[in-house]
């Protein structure tokens, strides 16, 4: 049974998206990010996407850059991540671990599969890694009982939406806009066009929104076509302004009345 | 042997390939795209098109006009007696990408995809450079082509290679310095691949090097054989024998692929690749990605890589801005792995004496990234013997590290400053009578020249 489909529908069952808080292990420091984790869960996030610093992160713009560089260079890694997996699920979110390939086959797959299932994770997400290279991770990932989030994007074709989908469990990231992360003015329209292809190809599979979502006036319009709302840059500005766990809580609370407005 | 008919259009990209990559750019376990989704339509397009220019006699017939008339090939092989003299005998025939317009090989990269990307109608190219010869490369093919061109740099490196920034504006390129992680070329890699997924409708991402997700290792590699197979030719012809081995400096390892593949045929002829020792391998600064590497995943492919115990990716370190990268082709992991082709490390000081040795021998001053290659040749030289025939690559010219050498060898405006006996080549060398220390001054612990 997949814990994020269930968390997901478990929203939907309220009439409302789930809400999907990332943040990176390890800044300002590992008991700071976990801190922060738990003040996004109190806040109202369902979902916490638990970020593996990683030294070349490809998809990431400038925010994630910088928080994640203080982490890779204190040296934070797989078992701090863990640590923060054990936390959220404390908490009483769902966490979903949200690495770049090479930590993860670093570590190892299956023993990271079998890690990550030990402390409570429900998945992972796998922003630089495709099904087409990730037989490894599938096959280590059915054997632990985890999920494991694709990603599609507006150049998807319809026959690459059919087999992206067709190898997620838990949800299938919809990144919204051809670009990296960050906070946007605007929701594009991009993001519920790819939503309705994305769903056209698989109704079953839970379709989260992700890339440029920072207010709650854009998680509610996101949750209005989507069935979750990621969130990245916006609670890792929190931090790196100084607002601390209080700024994280209060981002939360105002994108969790999003999602149900 | 080969015929010596003139090659008709084409005959360069369409000998045929090594039996590698698979369709997917898999070599062996090494290769392959781990990218982003959002690029994999860009790269299936890429790949579509590339795959369709390959067999068009109007693209190929194209390329083969700029080639010869734009860049001057075939590139000549010169044989270096003077300097081979310190190479334990052996004959050292280079191949001599330095002359190509621009100054080194990536000009023959560049010039296929430039065109590539006109043809398909797209109208800006983005590129990374090291050293900058790349950067150079793509700004002036798309100041030929009409193409508007963004280059990035990692802001130390911008540093080191003033002049080839200098020469890159001139041509009309923007160059954006890359200021996050170690400011280098991986860095400037990450930049432009964000790049690339934001404005993908317009632009190529004209990729330097053999590295890169599939098909960039496989279309490089195609671009830049016709090094290989003009000088197997060429030795053929002015040797009537293969050489012994083949030996060129190994970055992300363009150069290396381009004269190595016309061989890998060839079982006799050892191919040895020599990648960047920094301050040698056992200290932890160097670039020397196979030698003191491991397999694992950056910028797109699977590959040896400089990683440490959390897979984050280790600052690489060289005095040779073009060499100083973390990974490596997944060709040459594949070749390393079954054994085709062999992988050395050349210090700083090694390559730097290697350097100084070709100016005073021969009258050519090298790119620091070749005199990795002919460090290499010296030592193989004197492995093999004086029956020995080599061919190295002498990838690119050396303007652009002239202040680099001149701070290494502390000449700046100081006259006083002796080169040593090792340079003086009048007297024959003995063996070993060439060490660092004594054939050149070390670096300048001091001044900055
Ligand atoms: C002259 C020269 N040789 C070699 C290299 C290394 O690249 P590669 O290993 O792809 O040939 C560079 C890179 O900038 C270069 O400028």
């Amino acid at each position: 049974m997949s814990h994020l489909a269930e968390r997901i529908a478990k929203a939907k069952a309220e009439g409302r998206a789930a809400l999907i808080a990332y943040l990176p292990v390890g800044y300002p420091d590992v008991a700071g990010s976990i801190a922060a984790m738990i003040a996004a869960v109190d806040g109202g996030a369902d979902i916490v996407e638990i970020g593996v610093p990683y030294s070349d992160p490809g998809m990431d713009g400038p925010v994630i850059q910088q928080a994640v560089d203080v982490a890779v260079r204190a040296g934070v890694g797989m078992r701090d991540v863990l640590r923060a997996v054990e936390a959220v699920a404390a908490a009483g979110a769902v966490p979903v671990v949200m690495s770049y390939w090479n930590p993860i086959e670093r570590y190892g797959v299956e023993r990271f599969a079998t890690d990550l299932a030990a402390a409570g994770g429900a998945g992972a997400i796998t922003p630089d890694l495709i099904p087409d290279e990730a037989a490894d991770w599938m096959a280590a990932a059915e054997q632990a009982g985890l999920d494991r989030v694709f990603l599609v994007a507006p150049s998807s074709t319809a026959a690459r939406l059919g087999s992206t989908t067709a190898a997620c469990r838990g949800f299938v990231y919809a990144a919204s806009t051809m670009g990296v992360t960050g906070t946007r003015a605007t929701v594009s329209d991009a993001a519920q066009k790819l939503v309705a292809r994305t769903r056209a190809a698989a109704p079953e599979l839970a379709v989260c929104v992700g890339l440029g979502v920072s207010n709650g006036a854009q998680a509610a319009e996101v949750a209005s076509f989507a069935d979750g709302v990621i969130v990245g840059s916006a609670y890792v500005r929190e931090l790196l302004e100084g607002r601390g766990a209080d700024g994280v809580r209060a981002l939360s609370e105002d994108l969790a009345k999003g999602v149900r407005s | 042997m080969k015929t010596t008919s003139p090659p008709q259009p084409g005959e360069r990209l369409l000998p045929a390939r090594p039996g590698w990559p698979d369709a997917t750019g898999h070599f062996g376990i090494f290769g392959g795209r781990f990218v982003p989704e959002a690029l994999i339509a860009a790269l299936d397009e890429l790949t579509e098109a590339y795959e369709a220019m390959r067999v068009d006699p109007v693209f190929l017939t194209e390329f083969d006009r700029l080639q010869r008339d734009y860049t001057g090939r075939p590139s000549p092989v010169t044989e270096v007696e003077r300097f081979a003299a310190h190479a334990g005998g052996a004959r050292i025939l280079l191949k001599r990408e330095d002359l190509n317009h621009t100054g080194s090989h990536k000009i023959n990269n560049v010039l296929g995809q430039a065109l590539l990307t006109k043809r398909s109608g797209k109208t800006r190219v983005i590129a990374e450079t090291g050293a900058g010869q790349h950067g150079v490369a793509t700004a002036t093919a798309a100041a030929l082509m009409g193409l508007s061109c963004t280059v990035y740099m990692g802001e130390e490196d911008t540093r080191r290679q003033a002049l080839n920034v200098a020469r890159m504006r001139l041509l009309g390129a923007e160059v954006i310095p890359v200021t996050t992680g170690s400011r280098t070329l991986k860095d400037a890699i990450n930049e432009a691949f964000r790049d690339w997924v934001t404005n993908v409708e317009t632009t190529n991402y004209v990729f330097g090097t053999v590295a890169g997700p599939h098909p960039f290792p496989a279309m490089v590699r195609d671009f830049q054989r016709v090094i290989g197979d003009e000088a197997r030719e060429q030795v053929l012809a002015r040797e009537g024998r293969l050489p012994d081995a083949v030996l060129a400096c190994v970055g992300g390892g363009s150069n290396a692929i381009g004269i190595f593949t016309a061989f890998v045929p060839d079982e006799g002829v050892r191919l040895i690749g020599l990648e960047a020792g920094g301050d040698g391998v056992e200290t932890g600064r160097h670039a020397a990605t196979i030698t003191g590497g491991s397999p694992g995943v950056l910028h797109g492919a699977r590959s040896y890589l400089l990683q440490d115990d959390n897979g984050q990716t280790i600052e690489s370190h060289s005095i040779s801005a073009g060499l100083d990268y973390p990974g490596v082709g997944p060709e040459h992991s594949y070749l390393h792995d079954i054994g085709r082709a062999e992988y050395r490390a050349v210090t700083d000081a090694e390559a730097m004496e290697a350097f100084a040795l070709l100016c005073r021998t021969e009258g050519i001053i090298p790119a620091i990234e070749s005199a990795h290659a002919l460090a290499g040749a010296m030592v193989v030289g004197k492995e093999l013997g004086p029956e020995a025939l080599l061919l190295v690559n002498l990838s690119g010219r050396g303007d652009k590290d002239v202040e680099t050498a001149s701070r290494w060898f502390g000449l700046g405006d100081r006259e006083d400053v002796d080169p040593g006996p090792g340079l003086d080549t009048d007297q024959q060398p003995t063996e070993g009578a060439v060490t660092q220390g004594d054939a050149v001054a070390g670096p300048d612990s001091g001044e900055t020249a």
